[in-house]
């Protein structure tokens, strides 16, 4: 059903909180001195977000706003994915030596702004609103990469990100404006409405104007060619603001890229396959993407030193594994994207919460302080650091295996037997610079100028957690499945 | 007894986790715990031959469970004809590695752990019939073999390792895509591998060949076949004694071990087909090439290593036969290849502890110095021969036996490379053993009752199989009469058979 304003504030309670938290934020940060506490204070308003979240999980489809956001199992999952991104990212921070020398006020503001804008993303129905939280979401990103005033490194990344992230959404709304153009709304169902009837323009212009649109959505999952600001911003911006562009921007992205190409302009037959509309062949110029984005993302992370650039290449090359999902045009497919995506949230977040703490005892991010890691002190992270670095390999017994086993399954079932190649070359490559800072953390002896590395609880606690559930959900996966199952459900509504 | 299967399989793993518990400042206990939790896997093995009904060609002491029930992936373990010696080289390889590794002094809390979980890996890909589990298994065993060759290796160890590592995950890549395929050519969908070779009639003859193809590739570079082979001397040179043990004991056989249990169950029309290629003649090159590389070696253990390749051939070249003859002779091969590099390696790596180097002509004259190694080095070498009494001749004679009617110029390739392999053993034996003693190792310290420990029980089988034979025989004969029935009985396309 579409709820009209009034209405709809049921339903978007989770965002209503955190607006509430944002402002309270704000406010004390105004009174107090001591801002300590504010970050433990973000952290209890993310939490209740989750929480909030999760509690709506069998509430009905609907649309809300008067059809701007839509409320439906799809974005209920990518929503929860998102808070538990906030969740990561703020419990990092406050255990960041780089974000305790930041304005901590406004840091933990423009994060849960941030993550109010992705919440919305997550859920937009409307290329304006599409528009709109994306553009919401690249300001909040800019400044919180440029968030180390006195870091060069950090400027240069938010100018960058800027300057990229101007153009990819100046092209994607010129995109849009085509779609206007040729449907006569911006509303999804319209469009898609509009497109099965025929429409207007031709199926060359329909064409065109998704390639627009792809780059502001590319842009924001990080794929070939709209890549490039990944790696300076991800070496640049403080690690607790990394993974939280890693998992939760790039969340964001993979949920409006679906929501577009699949409900929007696609159309969904009996047995599961989707089909597109006008028979615009926007899923082989995916394919491309989708192949070229994990074969450079491997090839160009070999050469990487900076662990944090390795962990940037990765996530492209990750991206483009992913995006596997959205090729094969069908449920299979988009499962296990969603399947994925959980995956990669814990060992990616984990991979950079070990980068954290080996950062905030030896100021150090080059693969090089990692030498004989496992030698000095640093066993348990080492050992995390593997089990992450393995499953975003795929190597079974971690939940990164079963998420390559679901894409790969749906390829094979979706009889793409070339990307299954390419998707399983680029798997054995990656390998390769994964096991880098494996074998340089117990395969080498530490030289005696790296430093110790001791034990910080409160990391060790949240990296603790992430390894076992890389593990524990590696070996039994049933339930995850099952929710990524339920939440295959797109509302279209009446309109 | 209940459940023998996964008590065989995980109990290593019970003592990886015991091992992890043990304090710091007592980490001689360590190696103690290893041998306690190998030692029931051996009296295991025993127990599941002494209760094996040899009559039947069926799976015994099946357990299974539902895993994934939404995907059908079931937790399935069984044992029949093909996979029981392969449970008992393994039990017995891996007690015997542990009491080969005692002399690890670095970090030993890690290297038993390891140990431990690559048995649970190795015992698991034998015993598994669930595709799906059998694949977890065979990925488990590359963590554990990294790091065990990585951090306790010899000087190239990284580049040694990370090798191995790359070689064979490309081969386990291929083996999951051609696993995903046969799981949605089926219907319904099923991983478990006795549905999947019962539905082998419908399979199209193309979708056959390519999934062989790719499945040939991913255990090809287990076995080594040529051309994947480069990876296995360097990762034999530089891994500690007791993993180029449990790496020829064990580990190739698995290359092998899945043919047989993947290839010629699933797939006999592709494999009736393709074998003669794939397998009777890589099998020969993999002889007559090993055995060439193995006379230019200078290191014992690489020595060892290419004989292991040219060893394995035989393997291969047996299984093409399609005898009944040969296809035993191939898996009772791969036993007594496993028991027999075994000790090689156990022997190189006695040598190595005295003098620190491996260089065949930096010694001479050891046998003064130390007779009874000598003695067990001139047995084995002669068991490596295939000399008559001892188990490698049985299997080897069957092999070619077996593969004469349908490969006779490659068994006159395969049987005329006993003489290069007599000729580079011997050499060996005569340049490490006889003649003038290199003053440098005089009085060097004969065999200490734990190496002589590992060794023994070791000969004892290779001597008491070469008389009595049929304790292994028995067990794998019907299972592997009833598969090579199997494949010889599924049609050949016209354009091949005249080929035959």
């Amino acid at each position: 059903m579409d709820l009209g304003n009034a209405a709809s504030l049921a339903c978007f309670l989770p965002e209503l909180l955190i607006t509430f938290g944002v402002l309270a934020i704000v406010l004390i940060d105004l009174m107090v001195t001591d801002k300590s506490h504010l970050g433990q204070l973000a952290l209890v308003v993310a939490a209740g977000v989750l929480i909030g979240i999760l509690a709506q999980a069998g509430t009905p489809s609907a649309s809300l706003f008067n059809r701007m956001i839509v409320f439906d199992g799809f974005a209920l999952f990518f929503r929860a994915l998102i808070a538990i991104a906030a969740v990561i990212a703020i419990w990092m921070s406050i255990g960041s030596k780089e974000v305790k020398s930041c304005d901590q006020g406004e840091y933990y503001a423009i994060l849960l702004s941030s993550t109010l804008a992705m919440l919305l993303m997550a859920s937009a129905e409307n290329l304006l609103m599409a528009y709109l939280s994306l553009e919401f979401v690249s300001l909040t990103s800019y400044i919180l990469t440029g968030f180390l005033r006195h870091n060069r490194r950090s400027q240069e990344a938010a100018l960058k990100y800027l300057i990229y992230g101007g153009v990819s959404s100046g092209t994607m709304i010129y995109g849009m404006s085509w779609i206007f153009g040729i449907a006569g709304s911006m509303d999804f169902a319209a469009i898609n409405r509009a497109l099965s009837a025929g429409g207007q323009g031709s199926v060359l212009a329909v064409f065109i104007a998704l390639v627009l649109i792809l780059a502001g959505m590319g842009y924001k999952v990080g794929s070939v060619p709209f890549h490039m600001w990944a790696p300076d911003v991800y070496t640049g911006a403080p690690i607790p603001v990394t993974t939280f562009l890693a998992i939760g921007s790039k969340a964001a992205g993979f949920a409006l890229l679906t929501r577009f190409f699949y409900p929007a302009i696609s159309h969904l037959a009996p047995g599961g396959a989707w089909i597109a509309l006008k028979g615009v062949d926007w899923p082989q110029l995916l394919l491309v993407m989708c192949m070229i984005t994990m074969t450079l993302g491997n090839l160009a992370a070999l050469q990487q030193t900076n662990m944090k650039r390795l962990l940037a290449y990765s996530s492209i090359a990750q991206a483009g594994y992913a995006l596997m999902g959205l090729v094969v045009l069908s449920n299979d497919g988009i499962r296990a994207m969603l399947f994925y995506m959980l995956a990669y949230y814990l060992m990616d977040a984990g991979a950079f919460l070990v980068v954290m703490i080996v950062a905030n005892q030896t100021g150090r991010e080059d693969i090089a302080a990692y030498r004989g890691l496992a030698w000095r002190g640093g066993i348990v992270p080492a050992i995390a650091l593997t089990i992450f670095l393995f499953s975003l390999t795929g190597i079974p017994l971690t939940i990164g295996f079963i998420g390559k086993f679901y894409l790969f399954a749906a390829v094979i079932r979706g009889q793409f037997y070339l990307l299954g190649i390419v998707g399983i070359l680029n798997s054995v490559v990656a390998l390769y610079y994964y096991v880098g800072p494996i074998r340089t953390m117990f395969l080498d002896q530490p030289n005696g100028d790296e430093g110790v590395v001791s034990a910080e609880p409160w990391n060790y606690g949240l990296m603790g957690a992430l390894a076992c559930l890389t593990i524990i959900l590696g070996l039994y996966w049933a339930p995850i499945i099952a929710i990524a199952d339920r939440s295959l459900n797109f509302f279209m509504g009446s309109a | 007894m209940s459940h023998p299967l996964t008590l065989i399989t995980f109990i290593p793993l019970a003592g990886a986790a015991i091992i992890l518990l043990v304090p710091k400042g007592q980490q001689g206990i360590v190696k103690w715990i290893a041998a306690a939790a190998t030692l029931p896997q051996v009296l295991i093995a025993i127990g599941l031959c002494q209760g094996f009904d040899t009559g039947t060609a069926a799976l015994q002491f099946v357990e299974k469970y539902p895993w994934i029930s939404s995907y059908n992936i079931n937790y399935f373990m069984g044992v029949d004809g093909i996979s029981i010696a392969m449970v008992l080289l393994t039990a017995l390889i891996c007690f015997i590695s542990v009491f080969a590794s005692f002399g690890i002094e670095r970090a030993p809390k890690g290297y038993f752990t390891l140990l431990m979980l690559l048995d649970t890996g190795m015992m698991g890909v034998f015993v598994s019939v669930d595709f799906f589990l059998f694949y977890i298994f065979w990925e488990v065993m590359l963590l554990p073999m990294y790091f065990l060759i990585g951090i306790w290796g010899g000087p190239r160890r990284e580049y040694a390792a990370i090798k191995f590592f790359l070689y064979t995950l490309l081969g386990s890549v291929l083996i999951l895509l051609a696993m995903l395929g046969l799981y949605y050519y089926s219907s319904p969908v099923t991983f478990d591998m006795t549905q999947l070779a019962a539905r082998s009639g419908n399979y199209g003859m193309n979708f056959q060949r390519i999934v062989w193809i790719a499945l040939f590739i991913g255990f090809a570079i287990k076995i080594p076949a040529f051309p994947f082979h480069t990876w296995l001397p360097d990762a034999h040179v530089e891994a500690p004694t007791a993993i180029s043990v449990i790496l020829a004991g064990v580990l190739l056989k698995m290359g092998t071990y899945g043919i047989l249990r993947v290839n010629f169950s699933i797939l006999p029309g592709a494999s009736h087909e393709l074998a003669w290629f794939f397998l009777g003649t890589i099998g020969t090159i993999n002889i007559v090439y090993g055995a060439l590389c193995a006379m230019g070696q200078t290191d014992f253990k690489r020595l060892v290593a290419y004989s292991s390749i040219s060893h394995m051939g035989y393997v291969m070249l047996g299984i093409a036969g399609f005898t009944a003859a040969g296809i035993n002779g191939a898996v009772f091969q791969m036993f007594n290849h496993g028991t027999i590099t075994a000790m090689l390696f156990i022997l190189v790596g006695v040598i190595y502890d005295r003098a620190h180097h491996r260089e065949i002509d930096g010694f001479g004259g050891l046998a003064s110095q130390m007779p009874l190694y000598a003695g067990i080095t001139g047995f084995a070498f002669f068991a490596g021969m295939g000399l008559p009494g001892l188990s490698a001749f049985i299997s080897e004679v069957l092999v070619l036996i077996g593969a004469w009617q349908l490969h006779s110029l490659m068994t006159v390739f395969g049987a005329a490379t006993a003489i290069l392999t007599a000729a580079y053993l011997l050499w060996t034996f005569q340049r490490i053993y006889l003649g003038p003693l290199n003053e440098k190792y005089r009085g060097l310290p004969d065999l200490t009752f734990r190496e002589a420990f590992t060794l023994v029980p070791l000969g004892a089988i290779v001597l008491v199989l070469g008389f009595y034979p049929h304790l292994v025989l028995d067990l794998i004969n019907t299972s592997l009469v009833h598969l090579n029935q199997l494949v010889l009985s599924s049609p050949l396309p016209a354009a091949l058979a005249s080929v035959h």
